[in-house]
């Protein structure tokens, strides 16, 4: 594989498209949202529980997408468990900096959770799939805007 | 043309694809005629395989609008100055050479537009509204492009007419029984894809416009996949409405074609009102122009569609019926190469296609594909194609569609197999 390849398609990004984590319903969701991407016809159907502390206890979704914005919905939800909604608006302009090749600052951030987003910002080389790895967040946002369990958008 | 283009053979009136032409079918010799097609992406030579979305530019194009923005441009229909009159004279002889090139019967049956969307929404907003009446009944079939199911729907919102689907086989083949099952005593017209733009599949396009013609109803073709593969005769197919779009067809974008029976066109209100398609202008009453100026309202593209009668003009001088042959020869081979690759699955499978394969790779989606093969030097389309519909019955978000065009060789069929197997490679 060239460089460049392997810098968009990472191990880890290639593990997450294939065995994507927390792909699965929460059936005591509070927040819920449909994400579409009209462009390629990716789909992510995303579930959100949230304490009543404003902890996001659990994450999952369903869909269907290419290995980046699967991937991408994969590691969201594995490094949101234990964030507060604060938290996880901080990650995701720190994954909107960075897929778009702007200063990304890290201070603060979740190392780990750091580390996940450095690997998928190999988008930045391509313009048309940021939306690809921005995907899943954006439906994060409409999800956590969403009080009734169940929202289409 | 340039020195190195092809062998002059000029078609007279009828005798269009009946030239004496050179038995092989020169390719390398034709690329030359492209300049962009001799660069390279990413460190490979660019494999253009996204014709389906648009057609390459061939420097006589490039050169006619350089040269008519250079010596004759002026408004049309306008001026008194002999400016004015040399670009209308060229403006107006890109009708004949469209009325040649369709084998249209009359001049006035060529309506320019700025592409086969225009051209559908015309026909929906103007016949369309003038002939039909709530509970009449439109066929489509479940191949459509966007273009050719929206204006309908359109018109379903403004005036209540019935939209009716024909189905597809599994293969993504349209049967005219289907067709003929869904025609009731309210159908009014049955509006198709002469090619599909993702299956690749030729509709039996005459057998169709014979059974709607036998019952009085009205045809429109979308030809923007047929037109730049196939000979196009609209007197011998027997439809009273054919569109197409002038970049699929090796000419500029925004310059499309609406061509309409003469007597359809005379019955139909004018579309858009402004300059250019009226006769008499006062506050009380306007007249209008007859067809086809009357669906011509205010300054078209002028450079563009002489830019599409330089297209026209070069791929005539090829020969539609050896481009055919040629990308046939292509489609057989880019068949056989694919379906080799393990995992992968041409989607459309059709007896009868035309310049395009479809195709899924197991574990990989189409736009992973898309950029892998975008590495490799290879241009593809992946998505959905503007036919949601479609991609839904066939259970698919997306598919990896390669199209081809006069100008793919064997060598991009090539380079779109080592990209695939990269494909593969990477996630195999």
């Amino acid at each position: 594989m060239t460089d460049d390849l392997r810098d968009l398609y990472q191990d880890l990004i290639l593990d997450h498209g294939k065995r994507p984590r927390n792909f699965r319903a929460i059936d005591n969701a509070n927040h819920h949202a449909l994400g579409h991407n009209p462009l390629c016809g990716d789909k992510i159907d995303l579930f959100v529980a949230v304490d009543e502390a404003g902890i996001i206890q659990d994450v999952a979704f369903q869909g269907s997408g290419c290995a980046i914005s699967v991937a991408s919905a994969s590691m969201m939800t594995e490094m949101l468990k234990g964030k507060t909604e604060a938290e996880a608006a901080k990650l995701f302009d720190y994954l909107h900096h960075s897929c778009t090749g702007k200063p990304a600052d890290e201070t603060g951030l979740d190392e780990d959770a750091v580390d996940r987003i450095k690997a998928l910002a190999g988008v930045r080389d391509y313009p048309i799939r940021v939306k690809c790895a921005t995907l899943a967040w954006h439906t994060l946002q409409s999800a956590l805007k969403s009080k009734a369990k169940v929202s289409t958008e | 043309m340039n020195e190195s283009a092809s062998p002059v053979c000029y078609a007279a009136e009828g005798e269009m694809f009946a030239c004496a032409a050179p038995t092989r079918f020169a390719v390398d010799q034709y690329r030359k005629d492209f300049p962009i097609l001799a660069q390279s992406i990413n460190g490979h030579p660019l494999a253009y395989l996204d014709n389906g979305a648009s057609a390459q530019k061939p420097r006589m194009v490039i050169e006619a609008m350089t040269r008519f923005m250079e010596n004759d441009y002026a408004n049309i229909h306008r001026g008194v100055y002999q400016l004015s009159q040399k670009a209308t004279d060229k403006y107006e002889a890109v009708r004949g050479i469209v009325r040649r090139f369709i084998n249209a019967e009359y001049e006035d049956e060529i309506v320019f537009t700025h592409g086969a969307t225009e051209s559908i929404n015309l026909v929906a907003q103007t016949w369309g509204r003038k002939f039909l009446n709530s509970g009449d009944e439109i066929i489509i079939t479940a191949l459509e492009h966007h273009a050719n199911i929206v204006p309908w729907q359109m018109l379903r919102e403004q005036i209540g007419i019935v939209l009716k689907i024909a189905p597809i086989t599994p293969q993504g083949e349209v049967r005219v029984e289907d067709i003929k099952a869904l025609i009731t005593p309210r159908t009014k017209l049955i509006g198709f894809a002469h090619v599909s733009n993702v299956l690749g599949t030729i509709l039996p396009v005459a057998d169709i416009c014979a059974i709607a013609r036998a019952s009085n109803i009205v045809t429109l073709v979308d030809g923007c996949q047929g037109i730049c593969h196939l000979p196009v005769d609209v007197r011998a197919l027997g439809c009273d409405f054919y569109v197409f779009s002038g970049h699929k067809l090796y000419g500029p974008n925004g310059i499309g074609i609406l061509y309409g029976r003469r007597d359809i066109l005379a019955s139909m209100p004018p579309y858009q009102g402004g300059g250019d398609m009226i006769e008499s202008v006062t506050f009380e009453k306007t007249t209008y122009k007859e067809a086809p100026h009357r669906f011509e309202a205010g300054t078209p593209p002028i450079t563009e569609t002489i830019g599409l009668g330089a297209a026209i003009e070069y791929v005539s001088t090829i020969g539609m019926a050896r481009i055919a042959r040629h990308e046939d020869e292509i489609l057989v081979y880019a068949s056989e190469k694919l379906s080799a690759i393990d995992g992968l699955k041409i989607i459309g499978t059709a007896p009868h296609k035309s310049g395009i394969v479809s195709f899924t790779m197991k574990d990989a989606h189409p736009h992973d594909i898309g950029t892998i093969l975008d590495k490799c030097g290879v241009a593809i389309r992946a998505g959905h194609h503007c036919a949601q519909p479609l991609m839904e019955h066939l259970g698919l978000a997306a598919t990896a569609r390669a199209s081809f065009g006069l100008y793919t060789m064997r060598e991009d069929i090539d380079a779109l197999v080592v990209g695939l197997e990269k494909v593969r490679e990477i996630f195999g």
